[in-house]
């Protein structure tokens, strides 16, 4: 950060305007050998103007039709091939046979549907927790600045480091969880092996890290409401809660949205936290492949089967998801302004 | 006296003990994890196998870390993620605030519409892409080399489009104009001009972009082995049973988080800050 910081905005143009005369229409209509060189200069000063927008977002786009239009179409194409991990680059056409075999699937099906059911236990109770901690937050308080940092310490912590940590947690024999759940007289959970027990510890390791992100974002955007809403709300003798419901929530909405869908497109995502939560052969997502996931089904068929043609066909399907996701949300958003 | 028909309403009401109660409660959730870690990387596998699991630390901290930095090649591990998140950021930072400069400022052909693909891309997902971009390294032979995860992760839609809010409200227009007319060339505006006013934003997308790329899971451990790994491979394969010790295991885990964790408790204000500012504008 240093470096740049006794460079104040003026500088730059006083030091340019005395080595350089204008280059700009008072350059025009002067004679001799000036003129010359206030043209050569006038052009330069024309193709800058021209091109120098483009040379500035190059980089970007240069990178991105690298490494991101081309594998996607790529992915594609190879969709249609029956290609192997151990000749990658020996391609066999075979039209739609991926796609079909795909809908015969039954692994393809599991893992959509634990797709779908980690993404609700995992967002939703995550969304509604974040907004309440959001509204707390959003009070005076003293020591505001500790609880924004310490809870948005999980988002430091990365998946890999976080799920093996909760893997621990939810050991059935030896696990913090399984011990207090034993000590109230509830009796231990087998978090591996049952379906709905697996999902719900995977969802936790999701909620844990993203809830008091979701939480600074629900913020910032409770911050930007008019106070005068809430203060003509309480002069209607609105409770807390009825200002909350009345007030806050309307006023969110177009960023409870927003939320939704990022941590929709997450959830269609979801990888290394069931990778991990499985422990050795966490590919398969549990021995019955109960908390197997469309992004781990797609690594097991490419990394572990060596199919890479079915793989790109998995990451074409879950390409589909998030564009009829992508559809719904602007369908709701443009529902959402027509009702405002 | 208006004082008094004021009502205190909204944020500007204090919060009672359950407010407290509750984000202590809370707080302390998000906290326990991550400290347990620590305590169980100070015991040893047997400790923790055992009921009730351990509450506090033991005396296994150092020989657990070394075991780890050792062991499961956290070390280089460490290295080599600070190459790649470091690059990753510099490249998004210096590239997303050229390009957003453009958007924010500059007239071109075509603006909307690229604008627009920038927008588009923010939402594609990288499973999309790791079939195609594993048979590029493959034929390149790159696997196991940092620049295979570098140079896919270098640029960033959501950087472009974070500098260019920024920089459309931050970055005076007559300032630009009056350099212009100076003769100052684009690059020099750029330099004096874009850079110094995107400061601050520069600096939340690099924190941003760090933590991301430190943290990024599924390419790396597709394109990198234990030979040479970041911290989230060699997590992961600490996770498959590299190391069958659980409590070297969570001193790995922690080995990999502290770095991130240090930077927090330095600069965690400014990370929050910068992700409130995003979302406000997102």
């Amino acid at each position: 950060m240093r470096p740049y910081t006794d460079q104040a905005v003026s500088p730059s143009a006083g030091d340019a305007a005395a080595d350089r005369p204008g280059a700009v229409p008072a350059a025009a209509g002067r004679p001799g050998d000036t003129g010359r060189r206030r043209a050569v200069r006038s052009r330069r000063y024309r193709w800058d103007m021209k091109y120098s927008p483009y040379a500035f977002v190059a980089p970007f786009f240069v990178f991105f039709a690298a490494f991101g239009v081309f594998p996607l179409l790529y992915t594609g194409w190879s969709s249609l091939h029956r290609v192997s991990l151990s000749a990658p680059n020996d391609m066999q056409w075979v039209g739609l046979h991926n796609y079909t075999r795909l809908l015969e699937d039954e692994f393809f099906w599991n893992a959509l549907r634990n797709t779908f059911t980690i993404g609700i236990i995992s967002t939703v109770p995550q969304l509604l927790m974040a907004l309440g901690i959001a509204h707390l937050l959003n009070y005076r308080l003293r020591a505001s600045g500790f609880f924004r940092v310490a809870i948005l310490t999980p988002y430091a912590t990365s998946v890999a480091a976080a799920t093996l940590v909760f893997v621990l947690l939810f050991g059935r024999d030896y696990g913090m969880i399984n011990w207090v759940l034993d000590a109230v007289g509830l009796g231990k959970v087998d978090w591996q092996s049952g379906t709905l027990s697996s999902q719900v510890a995977v969802s936790s390791i999701v909620i844990w890290r993203w809830t008091g992100y979701n939480a600074l974002i629900y913020l910032a955007a409770m911050q930007a409401v008019p106070n005068d809403l809430y203060e003509s709300a309480a002069l209607d003798g609105a409770t807390r809660w009825q200002q909350f419901l009345h007030v806050t929530i309307p006023s969110l909405r177009p960023t409870i949205l927003f939320t939704v869908v990022v941590s929709t497109i997450g959830a269609t995502q979801l990888f290394g936290e069931p990778l991990l939560f499985g422990g050795a052969g966490g590919q398969k997502g549990g021995a019955s492949h109960q908390f197997q996931t469309l992004g781990l089904y797609l690594y097991e068929q490419g990394w572990f089967n060596f199919h890479l043609g079915r793989a790109s066909a998995i990451a074409w399907a879950m390409f589909l998801i998030l564009l009829i996701v992508a559809g719904i949300h602007l369908l709701v958003a443009r529902r959402l302004r027509k009702s405002q | 006296m208006t004082k008094l028909t004021r009502v205190r309403a909204g944020r500007h009401l204090h919060g009672g003990p359950l407010t407290y109660a509750v984000l202590i409660v809370f707080t302390a959730g998000s906290l326990f994890p991550l400290v347990w870690t620590a305590i169980a990387a100070s015991r040893n596998s047997t400790r923790l196998s055992q009921t009730p699991p351990p509450f506090w630390f033991g005396g296994n901290l150092f020989k657990n870390l070394q075991t780890a930095w050792t062991d499961a090649n956290m070390g280089l591990a460490l290295l080599n993620t600070a190459v790649v998140a470091g690059s990753i950021a510099l490249g998004t930072v210096l590239f997303s605030t050229l390009a957003g400069f453009a958007f924010a400022k500059l007239r071109f052909r075509f603006k909307n519409l690229l604008m627009l693909l920038v927008i588009a891309t923010m939402m594609v997902p990288p499973q999309l892409s790791v079939v195609p971009l594993f048979m590029t390294i493959a034929e390149l032979e790159w696997t196991d080399q940092l620049q295979a995860v570098i140079l896919p992760t270098l640029v960033s839609a959501f950087g472009v489009f974070f500098m260019r809010q920024y920089l459309v409200q931050a970055l005076p227009g007559e300032l630009i104009e009056a350099a212009r007319m100076d003769g100052a060339s684009s690059l020099r505006i750029v330099w004096h001009i874009v850079f110094p006013a995107a400061r601050p934003a520069m600096a939340v997308l690099g924190m941003l972009t760090f933590v991301a790329a430190w943290n990024d899971f599924f390419w790396p451990i597709i394109a990198l082995t234990q030979d040479n790994p970041t911290v989230q491979v060699a997590l992961a394969n600490l996770g498959q049973g590299f190391v069958p010790d659980q409590s070297v295991v969570m001193a790995g885990a922690l080995l990999g988080t502290l770095p991130l964790l240090l930077a927090f408790t330095l600069f965690g204000r400014q990370i929050v800050g910068g992700i409130m500012q995003g979302a406000v504008k997102g």
